[in-house]
């Protein structure tokens, strides 16, 4: 059935590869090269040289190789992606992150008995300036900002107290576990541990998104664990840097941990400072570029990777930079360049996301298998267990202290789903592989890394769909037999979130609006090209409108929505009814899920169509002799507005507002 | 607010100490205030009672921020316009039958008294509150529920879901894919299923009939306003 054609081209692809290395000698005997090219000082002889023919057919390896390889693996990860999506149950179930870690686990075993050597991928900058980059931009820049916003103080709490509890907790746990003798751990020594525990308490981004964006958790949840994956970053690397720094010396003094906590505000602060001054430099280049729509795209990309580079030159938090480069830069950028630009800049940030992520998780299965490993019964389980361990009394404890700070306050099901999700990905790994060799143990770590990784990829990331499905598990069960029940949930769940997005924002209310005040007379002014004080439902409608509007006229045969039923309805059959339904009812809007899906673009065709649905009963209804028309459109029926006063009721210049209703007839 | 709603002592004093720390609201016009709610009326004022028992105080403070920012006219009372205003509304199927629910018949404010009785139907309901057996039936009662849900279908307030009525909410919940004749099938369906005196349309006690084993309270219920 074609099932099996991705995996014949997966072998042909990884085959060439594996000889493709071995290509790498210089052609003798049967291929002719080209004669070195030498400068013409004049008539040069040759003695010994016989005289060549022209050659026809040539092959320089050599000189592609590194681009050629690149592209085969980047095409190897992506077969593989496509692979899977074939059978679309195994998705379902298990997360793309831990078919892809599989495969690599494959391939890296056929490389090993060929003794080939991956590419350095992830043990080096490679990492690190180019495959990180991409997939924390693409997080950021999808980012919802104002639920992000709302929990920001949960976010910065759990990213920065969070992982200091971890990893002294973990640290301390495992140097006790030292000098237990069975175990013959007893060189590791207190500052070690103590490092290795800051790599492997750093919760993954990669990992945590990839298992979290098919099990619809509640928004807070979800904010919160993404954010604090962001920002755990500039705990890690400034613990890392300080226990590493410490490692090499004998004694540590107060006067090092003072300048341990003085680093963090640097390397915290210095990161969202970058950020944001790039960003506010990216919003203001843009708005001169209305003449070069070509290269809009390109400045987003530039400075968010400037920011990014900008703060590993000075060792402080890059992913910080990048994060806070796409948050500020996002919104004036989106309303100054064209609509083609920014659907371009979406798809290519989706892109390179996706595709960096992919080999991440590809490389880490190859390298797994081909690195040399030390294994410790004794010190990997206790990792195991303590990483486990502390992370579920972190979140446990730390929720107590902040829940009665929170407007909405965790449960315990949300307090399971925030430890429960704490995957530990890529980073640690790569981070473990620059240790400096003068720790004695570097091959220990790096086993106990793949292990924790491995173990939280796999098992928590296989079953927290099940379990989360298992504890919500609702009162009542679920009695779709009538339509009648069907129809009315749907109707309340939509109710539910007007209301809820009417409530809207709770904390931060004062700063929020003196932030709003700042940005409409200041920032905007200088920022935005086109600066008109709309508000933001009539921006919003406007573009939707005039995106519409092009699709309409690329698209050939017009509107050919209506013409493209499968079956013709005949009789009131349940079943199908509740087909019916079930495809075409609107969903309920989700804030996460729609921004976080990481493998598709935000869906906006359903906001498009009750956006114009409004727009045309509203322009309808102000049509003159309208209220006296008893025919509506055959086609679409566009009733929104309820009851109230009659057509003649005010209307509020520059507004559209409300009239009445079309009242009519059907003949019963 | 605090001079229109005498009743309310306890909301009164938090609703003091907001004002001086935000913004003050100034004393709505006198033709669309409501008139005030007069001590000497016994039932109102059980009422009132009734209501702030149902929202705790932290999340009077907090509506009543938010309140007071959808109030761009700065008259203490929020118009139609002002609700439009909030995007995710804009883009939800039901968006005016939800901000029209906030306006009283023939209304065109609400001011905030009005905005909490709405928002009070809401609540979750505590397993204390289901055993107590109140004077008048609190707001956040099932039935209240279920009416609030039914009112968003029955626009003309005759107490009865008619065909059209059920087709017009029909028409902005579903996509554009589907003709008239299979929504006006469905819409049928939904009638026969729930009519039990064949007058061809959905009374109130019908609607709760057919939706006696779906759980209400927890579905109308929205965390935060505990």
């Amino acid at each position: 059935k074609g099932d099996s054609t991705p995996v014949h081209i997966l072998v042909i692809v990884f085959l060439i590869l594996t000889l493709s290395k071995k290509c790498n000698y210089k052609p003798t005997g049967g291929v002719t090269i080209l004669p070195p090219i030498k400068p013409d000082n004049g008539p040069q002889a040759f003695p010994d040289a016989e005289k060549e023919n022209m050659p026809v057919f040539t092959m320089n390896y050599s000189r592609i190789q590194i681009p050629f390889e690149i592209t085969l693996w980047v095409l190897l990860a992506s077969f593989a992606k496509i692979g899977f999506h074939v059978y679309k149950k195994i998705t379902v179930w298990v997360p793309e992150s831990c078919l892809l870690i599989t495969i690599g686990l494959i391939v890296g075993g056929i490389m090993h008995s060929v003794h080939e050597e991956p590419p350095a991928v992830l043990r080096s900058n490679v990492f690190f300036l180019y495959m990180l980059p991409p997939i924390v931009l693409d997080s950021a820049y999808f980012m919802p900002t104002r639920p992000f916003f709302e929990n920001i103080g949960t976010v910065l709490w759990f990213a920065v107290v969070g992982t200091l509890w971890n990893s002294i907790g973990i640290g301390m746990s495992l140097y006790a576990i030292c000098q237990i003798e069975a175990f013959g751990v007893q060189d590791i020594n207190l500052q070690e541990n103590l490092l290795f525990a800051t790599i492997i308490s750093a919760v993954d981004p990669v990992a945590v998104l990839s298992v979290f964006e098919d099990v619809s958790v509640n928004e807070q949840l979800y904010i919160v664990v993404f954010g604090e994956c962001l920002f755990n970053d500039a705990v890690t690397v400034v613990l890392y840097n300080m226990f590493n720094f410490v490692a090499e010396m004998p004694v540590v003094e107060p006067v090092d941990v003072f300048l341990g906590v003085a680093r963090f505000f640097v390397v915290g602060f210095g990161g969202m400072g970058f950020g944001i001054l790039f960003g506010f430099t990216a919003a203001f280049t843009t708005r001169f570029t209305s003449r070069v729509r070509e290269i809009e795209p390109l400045f987003i990309f530039m400075y968010s990777y400037l920011a990014y580079l900008v703060a590993e030159l000075f060792s402080i938090s890059s992913i910080m930079a990048i994060v806070t480069c796409a948050l500020t830069m996002k919104y004036y950028v989106e309303e100054n360049v064209s609509q083609r630009s920014c659907t371009t800049i979406r798809h290519v940030v989706k892109m390179l996301g996706s595709i960096a992520e992919t080999l991440i998780f590809f490389f880490l299965g190859v390298v797994t298998i081909t690195t040399d490993h030390e294994w410790n019964w004794g010190y990997i389980l206790f990792t195991l267990l303590f990483a486990f361990v502390w992370r579920g009394l972190g979140v446990l404890v730390l929720t107590q202290i902040i829940n009665p700070f929170r407007t909405i306050p965790f449960n315990f099901k949300d307090q399971f789903g925030l430890a429960y999700g704490g995957l530990r990905g890529a980073i640690s790994f790569a981070l473990v592989f620059t240790l400096p060799d003068s720790i004695g143990r570097k091959q220990l770590f790096v086993t106990a890394t793949i292990a924790v990784i491995l173990f939280t990829v796999f098992l928590q990331g296989i079953s927290i769909r099940p379990l989360i499905e298992f504890i919500n598990v609702r009162r009542t069960n679920r009695n779709l037999d009538t339509i009648n029940v069907e129809i009315h949930c749907r109707i309340m769940d939509h109710t539910i979130a007007g209301i809820e997005d009417l409530c809207g924002q709770w904390s931060h209310f004062y700063w929020k609006d003196k932030f709003m005040k700042f940005n409409n007379q200041i920032l905007r002014k200088i920022l935005i090209r086109d600066n008109r004080a709309e508000s933001s439902i009539v921006a919003l409608y406007k573009k939707l409108e005039l995106q519409n509007a092009m699709e309409i006229l690329d698209d050939v045969s017009g509107d050919i929505k209506n013409v493209s039923f499968s079956f013709h309805f005949l009789a009131p059959d349940l079943k199908n009814m509740h087909d019916i339904l079930s495809k075409n009812m609107y969903k309920i809007r989700q804030r996460t899920v729609a921004y976080t899906t990481k493998h598709a673009l935000p869906n906006e065709s359903q906001s498009k169509e009750i956006l114009i649905r409004r727009h045309a009963s509203i322009r309808r209804s102000l049509r003159p002799g309208s209220f006296q028309s008893s025919v509506v459109p055959k086609s679409h029926k566009y009733f929104s507005l309820p009851a109230g006063k009659s057509l003649d009721s005010k209307f509020p210049p520059g507004m559209t507002s409300y009239a009445g209703e079309l009242r009519f007839s059907f003949p019963c | 607010l605090a001079k229109s709603c005498p009743g309310q002592e306890t909301v009164t004093l938090y609703l003091r100490g907001v004002a001086l720390r935000g913004r003050r609201p100034r004393p709505a016009p006198p033709s669309t205030s409501p008139p005030p709610a007069s001590t000497s009326h016994p039932i109102k004022q059980e009422d009132n009672l009734t209501e702030t028992r149902l929202v705790s105080h932290s999340q009077i403070t907090r509506l009543y921020s938010r309140f007071t920012s959808l109030d761009k006219g700065e008259n203490g009372t929020l118009s139609r316009e002002d609700f439009q205003r909030i995007p995710e509304l804009a883009i939800n199927p039901l968006g005016d039958r939800i901000i029209n629910a906030f306006f009283p018949e023939g209304e065109d404010q609400v001011n905030f008294r009005g905005f909490m009785r709405i928002l009070a139907h809401f609540r979750p309901i505590e397993d204390n509150e289901k055993k107590s057996v109140a004077v008048s039936e609190p707001l956040n009662s099932r039935t209240n529920k279920l009416l609030f849900a039914f009112r968003l279908y029955d626009l003309d307030r005759d107490d009865k879901i008619s065909r059209e009525e059920l087709l017009q909410v029909l028409r902005m919940m579903v996509g554009v894919n589907i003709s008239d004749d299979q929504l006006g099938s469905i819409a049928d369906r939904t009638i026969q299923e729930a009519d039990t005196n064949g007058d061809n349309s959905i009374s109130f006690n019908e609607f709760i009939k057919v939706l006696e084993k779906v759980d209400v309270e927890q579905k109308m219920s929205i965390r935060f306003l505990h």
